[in-house]
């Protein structure tokens, strides 16, 4: 038994990366940014807001959260819609009462489908970032390219359309991407992207079509990877966020500001048994008065401006 | 194929003769830094895949990518403070696509070992010559980046063949990591002549286990690792014993997570009296210049008692 010859070749054994959507580069060796009023951590909070229909896609995969018995599975679906009806209100609240802003990334479907959630977000000012037209609509490896660029062209114009504001901001559903993603989202005229779980700090990706940035939305602090994916409890998610809030702060003090994402998922943290740990992280958090709660958009004009 | 793994002989974790390690220290402390790339692209292996998803697969990619330009740099500067050497476990190929990290650790005087080339290039399937590639490949690339030679082997994604042990010893090498049956050092079979001692290296206490296998929190991987010592410094007292620390700066090295991590590094190195802070390189050549006739009259002792 051997294995063919090429499996010993290493075409892109190389210096940096073995692709050229970004250059490596050192954390610790960039150059610093100051937050306003000179806080160490810029907060920046995520509400998914996903639309996932009872029919879920054929396809490679299927999005985490997505359908799992056979049709119609009426305990997943209304579960995710809790998240829609409740649990994000529950969210809201804790946010309004901190005065802590935040984004959305936002299936299109949502806000065609729901325009009293819509109301409810746009109200806040909240940034809705674009999040495909709904949970089926994945991006995957090997699709073909006309009909990549037709998702994204029809969850731009559906977001606009419904928003009054075309987003400048994409987070693929299932965070995943084809080769062609982010070519055609620079295309489409999206300036960050949330998909990359590479880095703490936003950096700059390079694309046939012009430059996008990367921002650091996290999948490791994540409420639903945390308490649903790896099964910890609330009190877990609490102790780990503070964790990460005391550390990034004090790199803050040393290389500059920092970011400390929270990616939320309505139908997790917006359990009644659950919202007390996100009121308590986002109260110590906010009580440290060393933060910044920022949209994506701000942290990335203002990131921009300092590079 | 074999009916068990004829590398080693049944030896019973009683009557073994006694380890003193150097200056009469009970355990030998070693953290292994496991310092991985992974292909965004990597040629098919056709037992296992590299990414679940089509390709690019970017969220598994980015999780890994992580450690080389965050992780890293945290965890090598809180290994400093205690004066810990890592002893680490490298896709070579890491000394061509981020040689800054090589050159950081041969500075501090960290051991290299070999983690294979890629940790997407697998050893399922390799023939002799292939897997010998392999290891060829690793010796002349750590050697040509830091001088060193190195003297251990943790196959790339724990892939071997049934030549993997008998390698390692044709080539020169000391200790394999490969195998978990013990947490003392020990002499494997081979059908060289060359000797060759089994490191324990502990999947159980590996960062990746304890977080995205059994769904850990910081707190509680800390907890643990500190009970692992406490055990084995108390067993050590009778025979002294070896605690690994395998970790993935991808993991360990976010930012909820080091906190925790710095009271173990705290913990563990200030039993100044038991512990033998060392690298894998050094307890495998003091085994062999003292343990390693002794430990081979006890398993043949134990061999004959048993027939």
């Amino acid at each position: 038994m051997s294995l063919p010859d090429d499996y010993l070749k290493y075409p892109h054994r190389r210096h940096g990366m073995d692709h050229d959507l970004y250059p490596w580069s050192n954390l610790f060796n960039r150059q610093p940014v100051t937050w306003p009023g000179d806080k160490s951590v810029a907060l920046w909070i995520t509400v998914a807001l996903e639309f996932f229909p009872l029919t879920p896609n054929e396809g490679p995969f299927r999005a985490p959260g997505h359908m799992v018995t056979p049709y119609p599975d009426y305990r997943t679906y209304t579960t995710r819609d809790y998240g829609n009806r409740v649990g994000v209100f529950r969210i809201m609240k804790v946010l309004d009462a901190l005065g802590v802003k935040a984004s959305t990334p936002m299936s299109a479907k949502i806000a065609e489908r729901y325009p009293a959630l819509l109301d409810a977000v746009q109200k806040r000012g909240w940034e809705i970032i674009a999040h495909g037209i709904d949970m089926n609509k994945i991006h995957y490896g090997g699709m073909d390219k006309g009909e990549e660029a037709q998702q994204i062209e029809d969850a731009l114009v559906m977001l606009e359309k419904s928003t009054g504001k075309k987003p400048t901001g994409w987070f693929s559903p299932a965070r995943s991407e084809s080769e062609n993603t982010l070519k055609l989202l620079a295309e489409h005229g999206i300036s960050y992207v949330c998909d990359w779980v590479n880095d703490d700090m936003p950096y700059g990706m390079t694309t046939e079509a012009g430059p996008i940035v990367a921002m650091p939305h996290t999948m490791e602090l994540d409420d639903r990877h945390l308490m649903v994916t790896l099964g910890q409890n609330e009190d877990t998610y609490r102790e780990q966020i503070l964790a990460a809030f005391d550390l990034l702060r004090t790199e803050g003090k040393t290389y500059g500001g920092r970011i400390l994402h929270l990616s939320l998922t309505p139908y997790v943290i917006g359990q009644p048994f659950r919202i007390h740990a996100l009121k308590a992280v986002l109260e110590e958090i906010m009580e440290s008065g060393d933060v910044w709660s920022a949209t994506p958009g701000e942290i990335l004009d203002l990131w921009q401006s300092q590079k | 194929m074999k009916y068990d793994p004829g590398l080693y002989d049944y030896w019973p974790y009683e009557n073994r003769p006694k380890i003193v390690w150097p200056g009469g220290k009970k355990v030998a402390f070693w953290v292994a830094p496991n310092i991985e790339f992974y292909e965004l692209n990597p040629p098919a292996n056709p037992q296992r895949k590299s990414w679940p998803r089509p390709y690019p697969d970017i969220t598994p990619y980015s999780y890994r990518d992580h450690g080389n330009r965050v992780g890293h740099w945290r965890l090598m500067e809180m290994m400093d403070e205690f004066g810990v050497r890592g002893s680490i476990s490298l896709s070579v190929a890491m000394c061509q696509h981020h040689p800054e990290i090589i050159e950081a650790c041969a500075a501090r005087k960290w051991e290299f070992f070999s983690h294979g080339i890629y940790n997407t290039r697998y050893i399922y399937g390799m023939d002799r010559d292939q897997e010998q590639a392999i290891l060829t490949d690793s010796i002349k690339t750590v050697e040509a980046a830091t001088g060193q030679r190195i003297r251990g082997y943790l196959a790339p994604a724990l892939t071997h063949t049934e030549h993997t042990i008998d390698l390692l010893a044709e080539n020169d090498f000391w200790y394999s990591c490969d195998l978990f049956q013990d947490d003392q050092p020990q002499p494997l079979k081979t059908k060289s002549s060359k000797k060759l001692v089994s490191m324990p290296y502990s999947l159980e206490v590996n960062d990746h286990y304890a977080f995205n296998v059994y769904g850990q929190s910081a707190r509680q991987y800390a907890d643990l690792l500190k009970r692992q010592f406490d055990t084995l410094l108390e067993e050590g007292v009778d025979s002294g014993t070896v605690m690994c620390i395998p970790l993935h700066a991808y993991l360990i090295g976010r930012a909820h997570r080091m906190g925790p991590f710095r009271e173990v590094l705290d913990y563990i190195t200030g039993h100044k009296q038991d512990v033998w802070v060392t690298t894998a390189a050094e307890i495998a050549e003091f085994y062999l210049a003292n343990c390693y006739d002794d430990a081979l009259t006890s398993i043949n002792a134990a061999q004959k008692k048993a027939s």
